[in-house]
């Protein structure tokens, strides 16, 4: 399976050195994405999945993150090892990203065409090099993705400033900006969660239609199950920086095995992320004195003496379904 | 009788729980002070300055030098041990004049501040809560004083008079009390329309009440902080007057008169303008080290 | 309501400001205590004579009419007759402005070619010695008086190492160029005369730079501030997923938005720039406004006094106005702010 990831995430840990100590905000990641293939990832606000999904993208600024163990493998490179240039040339042809609040994610103080064009200049010198781009050409190119992202009246749209469009057009732009120079993978953050959910909807649709019609790869990131279960094939479930549940997104939604996933699904059907915590008693655990053993044992309501010695390894359950949790170990064991 | 009854208990409940906040907030703020040790230089060095102010007559080895004094045999003395930091033309210690001059810039930015903050706080809690032409007309006012810079206002104002060290502090807290109105004027605003403020208000407080029981704690921290930077930049104002002959008139000791007057013998006789200039350096930067330091400590916006 | 009406109301409401300081100023100079024209002629004169100086000066008029006449007359120009000139008011500015006008000039220069990059470099290299500079200058720039950093520079570049002149706008021995704009360097540029341009630059660089000490420090630690403000933006890093070059980000991405918050205060900067030559011009004796002004104060020169006052209200007002376009040019949210209607 791993040689047609596009990404794969190795054993990843990441901390960031805070003031009152070492933050070990992933510990342990492991996941991986085929090409074409949708994914998502779930887990509460603050369980890792924003940092994980910034690692790959290579731009998590270090220091202060600290990746004391684990690899990254972009369509086979190594993101924490490659070098600026290397990385350079994979953004926007290899792996975009849409970012998760579109109020924040365009710079006020240029126009749309501004920085729109030099998306398309930049990443066009390492994927499209037949021959001179003239700027009649880039314009082309941004017209031809405003309009893709049903943008109405997209010559107008690229001489306003990112202040001048409501919400649900700035997350248009940022969609189209993220596929103008056709990547093979996408990561998804929280796409449209900022805006309201009638909008919200029509911004996911939209994506669909537009990763489907390109074959492009998709990481969704999200705490929204009810997202998940319409858009993606497989499911990550994420608590505390690790993985703890993994699987084909109608097995996870039919039979959850590790008692968080439980806890998540029984909170459903909620629209909004503030209501999932409600139906798991506590709260997320903070990351410089995490609890020992399985992150989520002071949470848990089936919690045994020995989660809270040591860490579960991930165990086969089916033959697509992975969790981590000894409950599931051979015999209680 | 209950309507009334309700409304006090609501009104203490209110009162203690904004308590334990202020408790908890001035907890915080100490434990924080503690641990920014710039902040901490800056108060020793305020408070280094003001004792050695107070105990001046004790602590210097020539009080008598201080004011009006002529020793013309030992005048230009360069530093020594008997004159730590030399004499001057009339042969007065330095060092003493130093003492005692800090003695004049404490004073100058204490009485300054003393009568132009109580000013532009009241004038701005009762422009930002009555609105309207009261506003209008305070604001336009404060408008026209900083038009100028600062220093140019206090010059202007210090025209009409003949010059003192008691006309150059009248000038500059004429001017003064506009920045503390400003600020008081844009808090009280934004915070007039909050829900605890207007929740007093139905239940039947007076405005003065609310000014200065809802308001006024709010404006504290922020003012607080005004204050400590302002004391340094009055310090140098004052320093600017005498400097150019508008503040205290000789044979006062006043710092500012002593560069002015030290500067005609650079650079031979350098002591006479270089320590001078070290002591104001090193009040304000005390209190500016102490502001800055208490500006983040009560977590208040830069550019207050 | 459009970005330019905005900006036209705010000049056309600085004017009436003006209006009110002349009047202030009026007020507090003609209502307190001691009588110009007895002043203006010394103790020994006649009383008929200081009877004859206020009746010549419209001074035996009720105050109110002693405005009006002042404030048509500046309209025409005049500004009122200085005491002790002689001279009609504005002579004298058009004569002393030029010197203050070159001298704050070449400190705004210094404000921009040093604290902009010192603040740049500081936000990039934290805690490094760039950082530290930064911070001491920050410090400096608040805490000493400029006339006492104009000393120091005096007495370290003029007396010890003797490598800039201590005092004045040209040495006696340069002739000056002939007068155009009244700016020496300008003026000594146009002629071509270089010796008279390098004399003039080396007796400007120390007066020029205490004045800009303040300017500087407050520049790059808001330069600094503002850098590292941005770099944690959103937007910022967006940039760099795309796959935008760090370099087209740190100069064009960021520098921008970053260049926002200076600006905005760069008019508190010409205020403390003009401050600090009232001090400044004292210490190298520069033959500008500010000292003309302080002569003014201590002989009670109220004509004169008035005169300097409300040209440098004037020249507020209008580095103001600058500062507010230039704003709206640079963030697109305050025009657009205005346009909508607020």
């Amino acid at each position: 399976m791993e040689e047609k990831a596009i990404l794969d995430i190795r054993d990843l840990h990441v901390w960031f050195r805070v003031y009152e100590g070492v933050s070990r905000v992933l510990d342990g990641v492991s996941l991986y994405v085929r090409g074409g293939e949708h994914v998502g990832l779930v887990g509460e606000t603050g369980c890792g999945k924003t940092v994980a999904m910034k690692t790959a993208m290579g731009i998590l600024r270090s220091p202060p993150a600290l990746f004391p163990q684990g690899q990254v493998l972009l369509a086979g490179r190594d993101v924490l090892k490659a070098a600026p240039i290397e990385l350079l040339r994979m953004k926007g042809k290899t792996i975009s990203m849409i970012f998760q609040d579109p109020l924040s994610a365009l710079n006020p103080v240029f126009t749309v065409g501004q920085q729109i064009f030099d998306v398309i200049r930049f990443g066009h010198r390492w994927i499209r090099d037949d021959g001179a781009l003239t700027k009649t050409k880039v314009r082309g190119i941004a017209m031809e993705a405003l309009t893709s992202v049903q943008l109405p009246d997209p010559r107008r749209i690229l001489s306003l400033y990112p202040l001048e469009l409501s919400g649900g057009m700035r997350q248009r732009v940022l969609i189209a900006m993220a596929l103008v120079n056709r990547p093979r993978f996408l990561i998804a953050d929280e796409p449209g969660s900022a805006l309201d959910v009638t909008i919200q909807a029509q911004i996911l649709s939209l994506l669909k239609s537009l990763v489907k019609e390109a074959g492009i790869a998709v990481l969704l990131i999200t705490h929204d199950l009810g997202v998940v279960r319409e858009t993606v094939e497989r499911v990550y479930i994420m608590y505390a920086g690790r993985v703890v549940e993994e699987g084909q997104t109608v097995e996870i939604f039919d039979d959850p095995k590790h008692p968080y996933t439980q806890g998540l699904l029984s909170s459903v059907p909620r629209l909004t992320g503030e209501a999932l915590a409600e139906g798991i008693p506590g709260t997320l655990s903070d990351y410089t004195e995490a609890p020992s053993g399985c992150r989520f044992h002071p949470r848990c309501p089936q919690a045994m003496e020995k989660c809270a010695q040591q860490k579960p390894p991930m165990v086969k359950v089916s033959t697509k379904q992975h969790v981590a949790c000894y409950l599931y170990h051979g015999g209680g064991g | 009788m209950s309507t009334r009854a309700s409304h006090h208990q609501v009104t203490t409940g209110l009162n203690e729980t904004r308590w334990m906040i202020i408790k908890d907030r001035l907890g915080r703020g100490w434990y924080k002070f503690r641990r920014n040790p710039i902040s901490l230089v800056g108060g020793v060095m305020v408070l280094l300055c003001v004792l050695l102010a107070i105990f001046a007559p004790y602590v210097t080895p020539y009080p008598k030098h201080a004011g009006a004094f002529t020793d013309f045999q030992n005048a230009f003395q360069a530093p020594s041990k008997s004159h730590w930091l030399g004499t001057d033309a009339l042969g007065c210690d330095v060092f003493t004049r130093i003492i005692f001059g800090s003695r004049i810039s404490l004073m100058l930015t204490a009485v300054v501040l003393g009568i132009s903050v109580p000013v532009g706080v009241f004038l701005g809690l009762i422009s930002g809560y009555m609105g309207g032409k009261t506003e209008t007309v305070i604001m336009r006012v404060t408008d026209v004083f900083l038009s100028l810079p600062a220093l140019v206002m206090a010059l202007a104002i210090c025209a009409a008079f003949t010059p003192s060290i008691d006309k150059a502090m009248l000038a500059v807290a004429s001017i003064w009390w506009t920045w503390h109105c400003r600020l008081v004027n844009g808090i009280t605003r934004s915070i007039k329309t909050e829900e605890f403020v207007q929740a007093s208000k139905v239940l039947g407080a007076s405005p003065l009440r609310i000014i200065f029981k809802d308001i006024l704690p709010n404006c504290a921290s922020p003012v607080i902080v005004k204050i400590t930077l302002d004391a340094g930049f009055v310090i140098l104002v004052g320093a600017g007057l005498s400097f150019l002959g508008l503040g205290a008139q000789p044979p006062a000791e006043d710092l500012g008169t002593m560069i002015s007057f030290g500067a005609k013998y650079l650079p031979e006789r350098w002591w006479m303008t270089v320590f001078p200039s070290l002591a104001i350096f090193f009040i304000i930067l005390g209190f500016n080290l102490l502001g800055d330091g208490l500006r983040d400590v009560l977590a208040v916006e830069e550019g207050v | 309501m459009r970005f330019s009406y905005f900006v036209l109301r705010r000049w056309l409401y600085s004017i009436l400001v003006l209006f009110g300081l002349s009047i202030l100023i009026f007020i507090i100079a003609r209502m307190l205590p001691g009588d110009p024209a007895r002043l203006a002629l010394g103790p020994f004169a006649l009383q008929e004579q200081v009877e004859h100086l206020r009746h010549v000066m419209g001074m035996d008029k009720p105050l109110p009419l002693q405005y009006w006449t002042y404030i048509t007359g500046i309209f025409h120009g005049d500004f009122g007759l200085s005491f002790q000139t002689r001279r009609n008011v504005a002579l004298d500015i058009a004569h002393y402005l030029p010197a203050t006008v070159e001298l704050v000039l070449v400190a705004i220069v210094w404000v921009l070619v040093l604290g902009v990059p010192l603040g740049v470099l500081a936000a990039r290299y934290k805690d490094s010695w760039v950082d530290n500079l930064v911070r001491v200058m920050a410090f400096i720039g608040v805490a000493v008086p400029p006339f006492v950093v104009g000393l120091f520079l005096q007495l370290t570049f003029s007396y010890l190492l003797g490598i800039l002149p201590t005092t004045g706008r040209l040495s006696l021995m340069t002739p000056a160029p002939p007068l155009r704009t009244g700016l020496l360097l300008l003026d000594s540029l146009i002629e071509g005369d270089f010796s008279a341009l390098g004399d003039a630059l080396k007796h400007i660089i120390l007066p020029s730079f205490a004045i800009a000490m303040t300017g500087i420090g407050q520049i790059a630690r808001l330069t600094r501030a503002s850098m590292s403000d941005v770099a944690n933006q959103d937007y910022i890093e967006a940039s760099r997923g795309f796959g935008i070059p760090n370099r087209v980000i740190a100069f064009k991405y960021m520098l921008k938005p970053a260049s926002i918050a200076p600006l905005t205060i760069l008019g508190l900067t010409f205020a403390s720039e003009l401050s600090n030559a009232f001090l400044v011009e004292t210490v190298f004796a520069w033959p500008g406004l500010a000292k003309y002004g302080i002569r003014a104060i201590l002989r009670k020169d109220f004509n004169a006094v008035m005169g300097v006052v409300l040209i440098i209200g004037l020249a507020f007002v209008i580095v103001n106005l600058i500062v507010d376009i230039l704003a709206g040019y640079v963030d697109p949210r305050v025009r657009i702010k205005h346009e909508e209607g607020e």
